[in-house]
């Protein structure tokens, strides 16, 4: 969990020159030795926004007379330069972000379609098709590209959604308490006693029937997945509003949406990122499982898991079209994993930084 | 204590009746049973009358809910769209189900939590990194694709090797076969691979966990404590250290039954196991389908189990953690 932004501010040598040095240039008598010159406290006058120039100014001049160069960083320049020293999730980043390119751009340059039927049944791997055709006559190429995209697009759209709603609910629940606290909690319940996968069974049975398209998959994975999120940010937010730096704001009357939106969130962005990117990995995972049991993509869209499931039936015979679809599947989870442990270590307030 | 487990069960009752309810409209509302029957020309109106009065399909979906609670609490999990009565067909699948899941539990409890010690006490060496990678690797792969590998290429290979089928893929045992010994022996054949299926998907978190929290406890104060008064290393390791080390895995493997009862689903239709999560998804997709009874007695025998579970979870750490009281 992130320290809190303004303690640190604070805290950190260069800020607290900051407001003297500063207003003899810019600020107003009224407003020395008032503390940070926080635009809600002070009541008009120019000297109220803090210039950039001034504060840059003002940094500089501490530094020199502090003899030394100390320059702050923010969260996010800080999470930057763990992140680049994490070897195993540039290695993630650098594989997904190829497999996406091969999936969002390959179909421009491969001279073959995924729906497309050639003439060459069941062949093997060669130079016409890398990943050889199945016994259709698809090229198992361009069904990879198609698959990927499908797979990691449902996954991409049920981490945002599931996010963001997650978000959304655990906020509520974090603050707020009360009905958005014990709704979360029993719908939570539930999860807990039946397992994800056979809910999604279900629901995919009763969606699956009317659309079966990559959307109506994520729209019914997001509405599992959502749930961790907010429990994950609920469970945040409870000890964070007990903090004195929210019981400040409270003090100077920020509204609760102020609290939530300005001080809450960006304190908790650190696990929501994380979780986030491991609901990628998840969501790959779970799509595959459901297009595997015939009720998540349908034909004619594929996706890895579908891949998989035809690639069973000929996987003695025929092994590549089961390999080549299982090997993308556990490189991309693999991928995301590093990504979302490098993340981890990133935006992990208590790592020293390294840069 | 007595109470505490009274408690839970009668809180995890709330919601199985709220759950079920949702889950029963939802299951409903999938599609029509009768729906065969009334594409047949050969099936006269008459016999589709009957066949709809039997499955209470005549009443409104509220009242078929309450039917169906109202015998489920009585025991009675209604008939499927068979005629047969649901009951005596999923509880032998039940423990069906149950050879596989037991034992792959145990089995990747132990697994798990060996391997996470191991590479605790022995952080960063070969060994620790060795079975890192095997845990991320697990950890990425779909429990179908593990169950396909073992099936099609591990199996046929031990068994061409053998000449003989050592390992079996489909099915959960050879009927027919007798003898306490040898219905023993087929079932062990049968069992192997998909409980290491299941034991594969599962142990890898748990030995991240039960590293991370050994970690912890090894750099605590009071395990160098414990060494600097002079007690043997194993001592501090396996009495002091794991125990404490040993708490929060175990909520862990609590919550995570659940997915284990989900793995089996899929490790069933892979080995084609009679199982009760076969059976399950059977009645969601057909050939008849919605069997609203089936899936709803799976999803009932499914909850109870994991709530029982989750008590003998609490148990546990009861028994690990003198702190905890059930008040």
């Amino acid at each position: 969990m992130p320290e809190p932004r303004e303690a640190a501010r604070i805290d950190s040598p260069t800020s607290a020159a900051r407001p003297v040095l500063a207003t003899p240039l810019v600020g107003t008598p009224a407003q020395q030795g008032s503390g940070p010159p926080d635009p809600l406290l002070s009541l008009g006058g120019p000297a109220a926004i803090p210039q950039p120039d001034a504060l840059a100014n003002a940094d500089a001049m501490a530094a020199a007379q502090a003899g030394l160069t100390i320059k702050a960083r923010s969260q996010f320049q800080m999470a930057y330069a763990r992140f680049i020293h994490h070897k195993m999730a540039l290695i993630g980043l650098g594989t997904f972000v190829a497999i996406l390119l091969f999936s969002t751009i390959g179909p421009l340059f491969w001279h073959y379609n995924y729906a497309q039927i050639t003439n060459q049944f069941g062949t093997g791997p060669s130079l016409a098709h890398p990943f050889g055709t199945d016994t259709i006559g698809h090229d198992n190429f361009a069904q990879m590209m198609a698959a990927t995209s499908t797979s990691i697009e449902t996954a991409l759209v049920v981490a945002g959604i599931a996010t963001a709603l997650g978000t959304l609910v655990g906020a509520a629940a974090g603050y707020y308490g009360k009905w958005a606290d014990a709704l979360l909690m029993r719908f939570t319940d539930l999860i807990l006693i039946v397992p994800g996968l056979v809910i999604l069974l279900v629901l995919a049975n009763t969606v699956s029937k009317a659309a079966g398209n990559w959307l109506w998959i994520a729209l019914i994975l997001a509405a599992l997945f959502w749930t961790y999120l907010a429990r994950l940010v609920r469970g945040v937010f409870l000890s964070l509003r007990e903090r004195e730096f929210i019981e400040a704001e409270h003090a100077i009357g920020a509204s609760g949406a102020r609290i939530i939106l300005r001080h809450l969130i960006p304190n908790a962005i650190g696990p929501i990122v994380v979780n986030a990117t491991l609901t990628i990995a998840q969501a790959i995972l779970v799509e595959a499982a459901l297009s595997f049991l015939g009720l998540g993509i349908q034909p004619p869209q594929v996706s890895l898991g579908y891949l998989i499931a035809q690639g069973e039936g000929a996987a003695t015979v025929l092994p590549y079209l089961f390999y080549f679809p299982a090997a993308f599947l556990i490189v991309i989870v693999l991928a995301v994993n590093f990504i979302g442990d490098g993340l981890r270590d990133a935006l992990d307030p208590q790592q020293r930084v390294r840069a | 204590m007595g109470a505490y487990i009274l408690r839970r069960l009668g809180a995890g009752f709330v919601v199985l009746v709220v759950g079920t309810f949702a889950l029963y409209i939802l299951v409903s509302l999938s599609g029509n049973p009768l729906a065969n029957l009334m594409a047949n020309p050969h099936i006269s109106p008459a016999t589709i009358r009957a066949a709809r009065i039997e499955l209470h399909l005549n009443e409104p979906l509220l009242q078929r809910y309450w039917t169906w609670l109202t015998g489920m609490l009585h025991g009675n999990f209604g008939i499927s769209t068979t005629g047969q009565a649901v009951g005596p067909q999923i509880w032998p699948r039940m423990w069906v189900t149950m050879q596989m899941v037991i034992p792959a539990t145990i089995i990747a409890i132990v697994i798990g939590i060996g391997l996470g010690v191991m590479s605790a006490v022995r952080q960063y060496s070969v060994r620790d990194h060795v079975s890192t990678w095997f845990a991320y690797a697990f950890y990425a792969t779909p429990v179908f694709v593990i169950g396909i590998l073992l099936k099609d290429f591990l199996a046929v290979k031990v068994d061409n090797a053998a000449g003989h089928p050592v390992l079996y893929t489909v099915g959960q045992n050879n009927p027919g076969t007798t003898g306490a010994w040898n219905i023993f022996v087929d079932a062990l054949a049968h069992d192997v691979l998909p409980v290491l299926t299941l034991v594969l998907i599962t142990y890898a978190a748990w030995s991240r966990y039960q590293r991370a929290s050994m970690l912890d406890v090894l750099n605590a104060d009071y395990v160098r404590l414990a060494r600097a008064k002079g007690l043997s290393r194993r001592r501090v390791l396996y009495v002091h250290a794991l125990r404490n080390a040993l708490i929060p895995v175990t909520t862990v493997i609590a919550l995570d039954f659940a997915a284990i009862l989900g793995g089996a689903v899929i490790t069933e239709i892979v080995f084609g196991w009679e199982g009760m999560g076969r059976f399950f998804y059977q009645g969601l997709v057909g050939p008849v389908t919605p069997d609203v009874n089936v899936v709803m007695a799976y999803l009932v025998i499914t909850a109870a189990l994991v709530i029982i579970f989750n008590i003998i979870a609490d148990i546990a750490y009861g028994l690990l953690d003198p702190r905890i009281r059930y008040a």
